[in-house]
């Protein structure tokens, strides 16, 4: 029953697309496709924590930057003169910071029934911050002093992108195990607004510290694992493609432009497409073994799953990081997608509870649920302007052209996206608290 | 004489902004602590509810100017913080009848409030920026300085020049006199200490006869005025802008939960933890301690504990720490 709900929900929503593609532009439908499946997997990431464990991660935000960040890492090519200023100061703080790490850990397991360990840990933390500063400040002046407007920051390893997605989905998980040691403990209020405020902590470092990604200058001009429109237009064999599919005879040099776009942006869809079904499947083999029964019990009573003898704190450390290599794994696709990588523009409101909204709404617990909460929630995202312009314009026929209140309205229309996820929110909540797609329940 | 130039420079740059931000930071912090104490889930929409608030302010501002009314040196938006209240009470109890209410019928989870407020948080930012925008709006009017730095230093012999302003000395005041009513009237009133009882202990309080619809209306006009009065301090401080209000969202968090989430004392100090420590730890202490003579004066190193631009990452730094160390907060957390 419930699969054909969802099949019809999915038909309805590529119905919804066409229509775009009709209206407005196929390019654009396209995008909005691509990112819908973006966002289906960021949505499934958030449901993997949420919906399987009942673990609050308000935090989406950070992860999404980790996995941007790690496209710059892995995919740019390296900047060997800012390494030959620099790479030496860098390299020396990393073996610091090493060495701390190893440090705290060692001092956590001498002492482990010491009263005052953690507070030893921490004063050890606090002191070890100008020494790094000291260590590291010349190399990191010299490294963002070579070629600031282009460069100034010491570049990547220039492999290809795709690699980026998995690393940025290890580096997420690797932030999320030390967070998850920090927070799982806490009470769900507490572990969201921890969470929270992580996420902008890993935000202000990627912001400011400019030897590593730019920060606020941005890193543009990101390697694509598709071809590039103006390669497309010169090569043959693409012209030779749309003299075919163009009935009417030859086509002209403006269809052969614009079609490469689109032809694009198709192939980021079938990588993306392939990658969901992956991750898909995946899940859903998770969610139906004994470990995704297990997580359930833990999530529905964590009382009675720790008298099974279930450790509960390890499993929900273990499904934290999953779930957030999943976002950090979105992360590094929606970056690659863009083609730049822009710190500043990672916003809680955006990236982390746009996201809630899409697992809230699609049907927490449901992996199909939350990949469809992921194509309507940003169908609705970026549909909402044009459609609220129609409304405004239909409303105020009536009133002159130059009226005020007309034009302020028609100028605010970007804000009616905020006022469509806030309404769907409080009437989802209300009227159908499961989602659209609900949880199958498992009865015997 | 270098003593006093070194104290100067500290309390211009260090302890009057840190008090100043303190106290706006501690009314917001409150906020969020009562509705934590009384209605028991952390309430996300308190920032854009700020931020309303503020909107109101502003607008009845300009009308008020319109009018050629202003308030002599004071800024005019101080006349029309009573009026923003109003509103946003009302709206206050407009979501809560509508929205909360529901909820709490049905005793929902504490996850469950949150995200409504999440989806009250998403309507209050749409609200904001369609009726005002999302640009930064100032709205200080009337005399800007009390003390004004260049004539403090030609007035007197110092070398640094100290400056006050006007909105500085206008929080203080504020923050003092609401806290004083507030803590007044949980300490001495009947209906203060009914919604003390009511937050320490659900049952109990409903056992003796106390109504917990009123309590849970006078949380929310308490709230709104804080968030009116909060908001505006700190517009009329800085300036307006609805993402920045958003973003005050999560040091009012910290500063709640360092001082104990539900403890609206502890809420009070940890706003001003919180101020203290994002302030003196980013300050550059250079010039401060050269005047001391402690270092030499050719010396390039800033001495600063970490760079401005991580202000916002201490706070949450400390709240880690807090929540690793004391969860329950700095004061004992869960009781009004």
């Amino acid at each position: 029953m419930n699969n054909i709900d969802s099949k019809t929900a999915f038909i309805i929503m590529g119905f919804l697309l066409i229509i775009v593609g009709i209206l407005q532009s196929w390019g654009v439908a396209i995008t909005i496709l691509n990112l819908c499946i973006i966002s289906a997997i960021m949505s499934m990431g958030v449901n993997i924590q949420w919906g399987f464990a009942g673990l609050i991660n308000f935090g989406v935000m950070g992860f999404l930057a980790i996995g941007g960040l790690a496209t710059v890492i892995v995919s740019m090519p390296p900047v060997y003169e800012a390494w030959t200023v620099g790479g030496s100061g860098i390299l020396y703080s990393l073996l610091f910071l090493i060495g701390l790490v190893t440090f705290c850990i060692l001092i956590n397991k001498w002492f482990y029934d010491f009263k005052y360990k953690n507070f030893i840990i921490f004063i050890l933390i606090i002191l070890s911050i100008p020494l790094l500063k000291k260590i590291s400040g010349s190399s990191i002046q010299s490294i963002e002093s070579i070629n600031p407007a282009a460069e100034g920051y010491l570049g990547g390893l220039g492999l290809p992108i795709i690699f980026s997605w998995f690393i940025g989905a290890i580096l997420s998980a690797s932030i999320a195990y030390v967070i998850g040691k920090i927070c799982l403990g806490l009470r769900s209020d507490y572990l969201a607004i921890a969470t929270l405020l992580i996420s902008g902590i890993i935000i202000s470092v990627i912001k400011h510290e400019e030897w590593l990604s730019r920060g606020v200058k941005n890193v543009i001009g990101l390697k694509r694992p598709a071809p590039y429109e103006v390669n497309l237009q010169n090569s043959q064999w693409f012209i030779d493609l749309i003299n075919f599919i163009n009935i009417g005879g030859d086509a002209s040099r403006d269809l052969i432009i614009s079609s490469s776009g689109i032809f694009v942006k198709l192939c980021f869809t079938i990588i993306f497409f392939i990658t969901l079904l992956i991750l898909l499947f995946l899940s859903e083999r998770a969610v139906n073994s004994p470990w995704g029964r297990m997580m359930r019990a833990i999530r529905d009573n964590e009382i009675a799953a720790k008298s099974m003898g279930k450790n509960i704190v390890k499993h929900q450390l273990s499904i934290f990081m999953i779930g957030s290599a999943i976002i950090g794994f979105a992360g590094a696709m929606l970056v690659t997608y863009d083609g730049l990588f822009t710190p500043s523009s990672y916003q809680p409101l955006r990236y982390t509870f746009l996201i809630w909204v899409m697992v809230l709404l699609g049907g927490s617990g449901n992996n199909y649920g939350s990949i469809l909460g992921g194509f309507v929630v940003w169908f609705i995202w970026i549909e909402s302007a044009p459609i609220a312009l129609k409304i405004i314009e239909f409303f105020t026929l009536f009133l002159d052209q130059s009226n005020p209140i007309k034009l302020h309205l028609i100028e605010s229309v970007p804000y009616f996206r905020y006022l469509m996820m806030g309404i769907g929110l409080l009437l989802v909540m209300r009227y159908k608290p499961e989602g659209l797609l609900p949880e199958k329940s498992n009865k015997i | 004489m270098e003593f006093a130039n070194a104290f100067i420079l500290l309390c211009n740059f260090v302890i009057v902004p840190s008090i100043t931000y303190g106290s706006q930071l501690a009314l917001g912090a409150i906020g969020v602590t009562l509705i934590y104490g009384v209605l028991r889930f952390a309430n996300f929409a308190y920032g854009d509810l700020m931020a309303f608030g503020t909107m109101v302010v502003i607008l009845i501002t300009w009308w008020l100017q319109s009018m050629g009314i202003s308030f002599g040196i004071l800024p005019t938006a101080l006349l029309a913080i009573p009026f923003g209240i109003v509103v946003t009470i009302a709206i206050s109890l407009f979501f809560d009848q509508y929205v909360f209410k529901y909820y709490r019928d049905k005793k929902s989870s504490s996850v469950t409030f949150i995200v409504v407020s999440l989806g009250i948080m998403f309507l209050l930012n749409a609200i904001v920026r369609i009726i005002i925008g999302p640009n930064d709006i100032n709205f200080m009017d009337g005399e800007r300085f009390i003390i004004n730095a260049v004539e403090f230093k030609n007035s007197t012999q110092f070398e640094e020049g100290f400056s006050l302003k006007t909105t500085q000395v206008i929080t203080l005041i504020t923050t003092a006199i609401t806290c004083y009513i507030l803590f007044y009237f949980l300490n001495k009133t009947k209906t203060g200490k009914s919604m003390r009882a009511y937050s320490n202990n659900e049952d109990l309080a409903l056992l003796s006869g106390i109504n917990p619809n009123k309590i849970i209306l006078i949380t929310w006009i308490i709230v709104s005025i804080l968030a009116t009065i909060a908001g505006t301090l700190y517009g009329l401080d800085k300036s307006f802008k609805p993402f920045t209000y958003f973003n005050n969202l999560l040091p009012i968090f910290a500063a709640t939960i360092v001082g104990g989430i539900g403890n609206p004392i502890g809420a009070f100090y940890g706003g001003f933890v919180i101020a203290f420590s994002e302030i003196a730890l980013t300050f550059a202490y250079k010039k401060f301690l050269i005047y001391l003579t402690i270092i030499d004066p050719n010396t390039t190193n800033l001495i600063q504990y970490i760079s401005t631009d991580y202000k916002f990452a201490i706070s949450f730094a400390i709240l880690v720490v807090v929540l690793i160390f004391k969860p329950q907060g700095i004061f004992k957390g869960k009781l009004i």
